[in-house]
């Protein structure tokens, strides 16, 4: 399988011969935490396949440190406890030297203490809220700086739109994003009336009178615009009853955070196309680096299977820890944070992804637009943006800053001088 | 008394002997000896299933004793674990706070300290007051009490209610399961000032003891588990073994000719309700440190059912069948789950555990209630008249 | 100096081609970067410089633009017009509509207007538009202008209104006319006159117009000035808070800021001397009321402000009139406006009303079909079934597999129905055959036994079907909604399930109490034994009963998956929802499930709208509601009397 694969641009560069890896005794495991069942598994099974795929790849090339990578796959189970069980098995029991997993906020949040007591490293590939920032978390996905706000910049600008509905389903990641949307709208002089905002459950089909309320929005002539951070499964009542409402994007235009190919592959699009989302990827970005990894993705997986932001957030981040592991000569996880500060590594929809001392990447943005196809029509591309663990637009944040290389602390109190604490805030 | 009590139960000797001998065991086998053959998180999980065990037990006696099938035991758990989680959280980030603002240059107020705090705990769900209902955070031995208040209360209210109005059988059951489910969107709420979806975190690291390492505090915790699970044991089968135990029983098999007798029955029911929903309580506060996170996804309705499932496949109306079952199923659970159990290959098809484990559980539902009406427990009986 | 000789030469060479022939693709290469890249604010200039230009070429390649079927050869920055064909571009030169030799796609850079920079142009094609031959362009033209209602379109539009031909175009013109005349009419008259003709519509776009003209701006003075057209005054501690009020006081710098508690912190740190701050240490500084003391001591000796005193607040808001100014000067304009807004608003409450009420009949009415089939097989036989949320799903998935099948979503649907009747009826028969008629005496374990079918079945879909959301999609004629005006609405999807809910609850009524086997049932549920020595036989009766209800489900689940979504997990939204649906509406009676499904339905709709944002209180609420309802009233709102009451 591996042999038809197209080699990967950047893991032909790790000149070493696959010879060599036979001589390591001992393997360099990568511990992998994705649910493989229950609710999320939808989502996170794509992103243990992306790690099986690329350790394949880094071994095919050579491996690492004249070592084979092995895959120490566990699954979680959408139960969050299990999250810090299992990441605590997977450092002491099984002694892995790096994990890459999560997806929501609150599995990362429950590893996160256990990573942080044992020491190891973990790489999260979602976009997120924000507000955190752990020695031993390095975040590839998104921080509101990095998605959010350069959407609603995109409302403002291109779209002139002057009020607001942020639809969202109640947990963690849409209500600290409405947040820092909220006060970003008023800092740029949208009142506090032009701010519609609704929580709905996870799941949530009945949408007809929240609908009827977006639409009532327009009343005072203003152009209406929807921010979703509508979770999953509920976005298809929501866009099927804003489409029974006649409503197009060019009426009121929705932008969304978490919905990507993955979630629109097997859906009836027509009545989509034309509204957005913000990622930091999308399959259709035009880079050879892109196509080769959708050609491989596509081996290895079938060719109606689409790749996604996170799934690209996990490329980056994997071949970062690849370089820094090379750069230290050791996996070591003190030795190779170091090394991970200033990595940089080519994104695939082009330009170059930095690690900041933060821990997050610096990243172009890019809002796309649905098409029938179930794919994204790219319409506006950022150059780089560096991601911001604490937003700026928030008073209590505004004051703290993440900087682990040089201050040495994830929660540096820029007004107090002072470090706030060494661990994160769970 | 006393020895009559003994004699009447000796499945409470047989209990706490083995429970003994299972707790000395792991601890010689854990990190703390340094013998290291018992991984710290094979421990916790372990302390884990000993606090199943307990609110099996008390499910037990509700439902195999008492015939009420509450199908929102698990909520009380919950709120043990919650109440219990906000000191931690509390606690642990007061000290952190505490901690940063020595130094500064004008010393903090009270209501700083309070902000901070505040921001710290609620800032990740985007907020940064605190709510009411952590006006005693602050201090362990309220939210102690809470433990048992908040539950007790919360069952006595309800089922005060419940019982008044003769609501029986399985209406209860939709009833309390309606209650669990009320709590946990409730919960699912950020505005309800417990952190929404994401929970309380962080819970296993105890405030004030953070040189202890996760080896010790595991340990520690799985020894009070199971002292909690022996006294809850006894506890249990005292009250099931006296005049009581048979009128709960008689309530159980008929309720009408045991208010003909002139038994008050709500008292009884009501009384055992929230004795069990106290423990159940309690077994939460010991879960939850274990555990780590507590959120309201862990009392959604089907926690609750799945206890259920643990007692009938346990067996139903003995105490350690609820205790078997319970730590049997979640123990085979994250076995299979967990990528322990070895996948079978049928040649067409490859069955994937993973997968596969919740249809092969479904279905040995419908056959333990099918066959084996008395579940693992009956087995023992076989046992027992094998050896007479 | 070379500079500008260099502007003289270039200037030389562009007039002559500017004046002569400029052709489109001249005015394009001048703005190469706009047309490449536009940006809502930076395509205008491309726009007015097309406009102003003439040229007839001009309007099909806005509308290809609008397409995106611009392209950009990567090697000469020459425009495109481009259609996919296979692999190549078929290219198309933009003045002379010549085809141009194909090439591949690969040297070509596509231009993409977004949504924004889309009705740009659009606005630009109105002028072309409004009197185009093609319908659906001049369609596409009137909605552009109400959706930017802009000064410059109303003579054009004006204009056009004599020669258009389609009656219901030409009245929603005439109406748009309307409303840009009242906002930019020529003088009051006109625009009263408008603005009094818009004061029976309630539609969104009517109501902006007369919210835009009574839009108000909050301003403060001493005396309000004579030209002034106010709207409201307002009164400090009724229309808005005393402390709002200093704020806008000291935003508009008319009073002295307050001095907050981070201030005095700030001014204390910066005035440490020797570990003490006006003559208090440092250490002792851990109270608000120290750190108040020892800033007033500051401020004695000067070195930061005065406090501001209450009186003093108290004061400066008496001094100024706070009050609401109509951006629109003309006080007769926003007179006639504000009349016609109040007759309006009370039009939209009722209408609002009215919608949340269809809102909530077709929120009833879901309810209702999930519930139905648990109505016959909990309420009439006793049985719990908790796997009948799975028996939803079921049919969901049936309805998903016939649509790979039949790709026409018509006959999908209506083969999709039966078929998914059959599939569960058989589902429900098995199961009633294989586990409970075994128990029939243990209520409580036919539960725990129909839960294990349940999460078995529940992963089984995942197994098959993968854990991904599903489309069952709707044929076109459920498209859409039926609009009764601008507020009230309800998707035909929607109406489709109302009519399902009755048309069931009907077949239910008439199977039950007029034919042979309702008859058969009902004996055999009140009393099997004497309803076998009838003749009846009981065990086939139960089974088709329990197969009825799972059959219905099943069907439910078509209809659900219609609206909604097919997932494993969406019997598991449906299930306690139902049990409750049928336990309050009382078990053992039809019409009892009617009435729990509409109580839930516009209860819940009600909550609602009392807290619109955030619809998972609505839910907390509603089932706290159930609990203490069925307390109150443990047989529910519909309850049997007499023996068949007896459990």
């Amino acid at each position: 399988m591996t042999l038809k694969t197209p080699a990967i641009a950047v893991a032909a560069l790790l000149g070493t011969t696959a010879m060599a890896a036979a001589e390591c005794a001992d393997p360099i495991k990568v511990g992998v935490l994705h649910s493989l069942s229950g609710t999320m598994a939808i989502s996170e099974t794509t992103l243990k396949d992306t790690m099986e795929l690329l350790i394949e790849n880094q071994n095919a090339a050579g491996g690492l440190l004249d070592c084979e990578i092995e895959a120490v796959v566990v699954d979680p189970a959408s139960d969050w406890p299990l999250f810090a069980e299992k990441a605590r098995e997977l450092l002491t029991v099984s002694e892995v030297d790096v994990i890459f997993g999560s997806w929501t906020s609150v599995s990362r949040k429950s590893a996160l203490p256990v990573l942080e007591e044992l020491n190891g490293l973990m790489f999260y590939p979602v976009q997120y809220e924000g507000e955190e920032s752990s020695k031993n978390v390095f975040y590839t996905g998104a921080a509101p700086n990095q998605q959010a706000i350069p959407a609603t910049d995109y409302f403002l600008e291109e779209l002139g739109v002057e009020k607001f509905a942020l639809l969202g389903t109640d947990y963690v990641y849409p209500r600290t994003t409405n947040n820092i949307l909220e006060a970003y709208l008023q800092d740029n002089g949208i009142p506090a009336d032009d701010i519609f905002v609704n929580y709905t459950p996870f799941g949530h089909s009945d949408w007809a009178t929240i609908v009827a309320d977006v639409v009532a929005l327009g009343a005072d002539g203003k152009q209406v615009g929807v921010i979703s951070t509508i979770n999953g499964d509920a976005n298809i009542g929501f866009y099927k009853e804003l489409a029974a409402a006649g409503i197009s994007a060019d009426d009121i235009p929705v932008v969304a955070f978490s919905v990507g190919e993955e979630e629109l592959s097997g859906l009836d699009t027509s009545d989509l196309v034309g509204h957005l989302a913000a990622w930091n990827y999308f399959q259709s970005a035009e880079s050879e680096a892109n196509d080769a990894w959708v050609a491989a993705w596509k081996a290895k997986m079938g060719e109606e299977r689409v790749t996604n932001d996170p799934m690209e957030a996990h490329y980056i981040g994997f071949n970062m820890w690849v370089n820094a592991v090379t750069e230290a000569g050791t996996t070591d996880v003190d030795a190779v944070r170091d090394a991970m500060y200033g990595q940089e590594f080519p994104n695939l929809t082009g330009g170059t992804a930095v690690m900041l001392p933060n821990h997050h990447l610096a990243k172009p943005v890019l809002i796309g637009e649905i098409t029938a196809d179930g794919q994204f029509d790219i319409v506006s591309q950022t150059t780089e943006v560096p991601g911001d663990a604490w937003t700026d637009y928030l008073p209590e944040s505004a004051v703290l800053k993440s900087d682990w290389q040089e201050l040495g602390c994830g929660m540096y109190n820029t007004e107090t001088e002072t470090c706030v604490q060494l661990t994160s805030n769970y | 008394m006393r020895k009559s009590f003994v004699a009447q139960n000796p499945s409470v000797l047989w209990f706490i002997a083995i429970l003994a001998i299972f707790t000395i065991g792991v601890t010689l086998l854990s990190e703390v000896t340094g013998v290291n053959m018992i991984s710290t998180s094979f421990v916790k999980t372990l302390g884990k299933t000993l606090c199943l065990c307990l609110v099996a037990i008390a499910m037990d006696v509700v439902w195999g004793y008492c015939g009420i099938l509450s199908l929102g035991h698990f909520a009380f758990f919950g709120i043990g674990g919650y109440a219990i989680g906000m000191w931690l959280m509390y606690a642990r980030t007061e000290g952190i706070v505490v901690e940063s603002l020595v130094g500064q240059p004008l010393p903090p107020t009270p209501q700083e300290i309070s902000d901070v705090i505040g921001n710290q705990i609620f800032g990740v769900v985007g907020s940064s007051e605190f709510p009411v209902i952590w006006s005693f955070a602050d201090s362990l031995f309220l939210q102690l009490l809470m433990v048992v208040l908040v539950p007790g209360l919360l069952a006595l209210v309800f089922g005060w209610l419940a019982f008044r109005s003769r609501v029986t059988g399985v209406y209860l059951s939709i009833l309390t399961q309606a209650m669990t489910l009320a709590l946990a969107l409730y919960l699912f709420q950020n505005d309800s000032g417990l952190r929404g979806n994401n929970g309380l975190s962080g819970l296993q690291n105890i405030p004030g003891f953070e040189d202890v390492s996760q080896a010790t505090i595991s340990i520690v915790f799985f020894w009070a588990s199971a002292v909690a699970l022996a006294l809850g044991y006894v506890f249990f089968a005292w009250i099931v073994s006296g005049k009581m135990g048979s009128v709960i029983k008689g309530i159980r098999d008929n309720e009408a000719r045991v208010r003909f007798l002139g038994y008050h029955v709500e008292s009884y029911k009501l009384f055992v309700f929230t004795t069990t929903a106290i423990v159940a309580g309690i077994a939460g506060a010991l879960y939850y440190p274990q555990a780590g996170i507590i959120n309201p996804g862990e009392i959604a309705p089907i926690a609750s059912i799945y206890l259920a499932v643990w007692v009938a496949i346990g067996g139903r109306g003995r105490l350690y069948g609820a205790a078997i079952g319970a730590a049997f199923v979640s123990l085979l659970s994250s076995w299979f789950t967990g990528g322990g159990a070895p996948n079978v290959n049928l040649g067409f098809y490859e069955i994937q555990w993973t997968d596969w484990w919740l249809v092969l559980l479904g279905f040995s539902f419908v056959v333990v209630t099918l066959f084996f009406p008395k579940g693992i427990g009956g087995l023992f009986d076989l046992l027992v008249r094998k050896q007479s | 100096m070379r500079r500008i000789l260099f502007l003289a030469l270039a200037l030389w060479l562009i007039v002559p081609v500017a004046t002569a022939a400029q052709t489109l693709q001249d005015i394009l290469q001048t703005h190469q970067e706009e047309v490449l890249k536009p940006g809502r604010r930076s395509v205008g200039v491309v726009l007015d410089d097309l406009v102003a230009s003439g040229l007839p070429q001009a309007l099909p390649f806005l509308e290809a633009w609008r397409d995106r079927e611009i392209v950009q050869r990567d090697s000469d920055g020459l425009f495109f017009r481009a259609t996919e064909d296979g692999d190549a571009l078929a290219l198309t030169d933009l003045d002379t509509g010549e085809t141009v030799p194909a090439a591949v796609s690969d040297d070509f850079t596509e231009s993409r207007p977004n949504g924004g920079v889309r009705r740009a142009i659009g606005d630009a094609l109105v002028q072309f538009q409004l009197s185009d031959p093609d319908i659906t362009k001049r369609r596409a033209a009137v909605e552009a202008i109400a959706r930017s209602m802009d000064v410059s379109q109303l003579s054009p539009l004006e204009g056009s209104i004599d020669t258009e031909e389609d009656p219901a175009l030409k009245a929603q013109k005439t109406r748009l006319v309307g409303m840009l005349q009242a906002l930019f009419g020529e003088n009051t008259e006109t625009r009263v006159a408008a603005i009094e003709a818009l004061s029976g519509d309630l539609s969104v776009d009517v109501r902006a117009v007369l919210n835009r003209i009574t839009a108000t701006t909050p301003k403060i003075a001493t005396e309000v000035p004579e030209d002034a057209n106010v709207a409201q005054i307002l009164t400090v501690g009724e229309d808005i808070t005393q402390e709002e009020a200093y704020a806008r006081l000291v935003a508009a710098e008319l009073a002295a800021p307050l001095i907050t508690k981070a201030a005095v912190r700030d001014a204390l740190l910066a005035n440490i001397v020797d570990g003490s701050v006006g003559g208090i240490t440092v250490d002792k500084l851990d109270t608000d009321a120290a750190r108040a003391l020892a800033y007033d001591a500051l401020a004695l000796d000067g070195l930061v402000a005065q406090r501001v005193k209450d009186t003093e607040k108290v004061e400066a808001l008496a001094a100024h009139t706070f009050y609401l100014d109509y951006t629109e000067p003309d006080s007769v304009v926003t007179d006639a406006a504000s009349k016609a807004i109040r007759a309006i608003e009370t039009n939209v409450a009722l209408s609002q009303t009215a919608d949340l009420a269809l809102d909530a009949l077709s929120l009833a009415s879901i309810y209702f079909l999930a519930a139905i089939g648990l109505a016959i097989t909990f309420g009439v036989m006793g049985v719990i079934n908790m796997a009948h949320g799975e028996f939803i799903m079921m049919g969901a998935y049936t309805g998903y597999v016939i649509q790979l099948f039949i790709p026409d979503y018509t006959i999908a649907i209506l083969v999709a129905l039966p078929v998914a009747f059959a599939v569960t009826f058989g589902a429900g028969v098995t199961m009633e055959r294989l586990v409970i008629r075994h128990l029939y005496h243990r209520p409580l374990e036919t539960l725990l036994a129909t839960f294990g079918i349940s999460i078995a079945l529940q992963q089984l879909a995942k197994n098959i079907f993968g854990t991904q959301a599903r489309p069952l999609t709707s044929p076109e004629w459920l498209d859409g909604a039926l609009v009764f005006n601008d507020v009230i609405a309800i998707s035909y999807i929607r109406i489709a399930i109302f009519v399902l809910a009755l048309l069931f609850l009907a077949l239910i009524l008439y199977v039950l109490k007029r034919t042979r086997l309702g008859l058969e049932v009902r004996a055999v549920t009140q009393n099997p034994g004497m309803a076998a020595s009838m003749g009846i036989n009981p065990d086939k009766i139960n089974m088709l009963t329990f197969g009825l209800g799972s059959g219905i489900a099943g069907i439910a689940g078509v209809a659900i998956g219609l609206y909604a979504k097919v997932t494993s997990e969406m019997g598991a939204d449906y299930i306690v929802q139902s049990f409750m649906t049928v336990v309050v509406g009382g078990v053992g009676n039809v019409w009892g499930t009617l009435a729990g499904a509409s109580l839930i339905g516009f209860l819940q709709k009600g909550i609602e709208w009392l807290n619109p944002s955030n619809t998972l209180a609505a839910q907390t609420y509603m089932i706290l509601f159930i609990i203490l309802f069925i307390q109150f009233r443990p047989k529910g709102i519909v309850a049997l009397k007499g023996r068949a009451a007896a459990d």
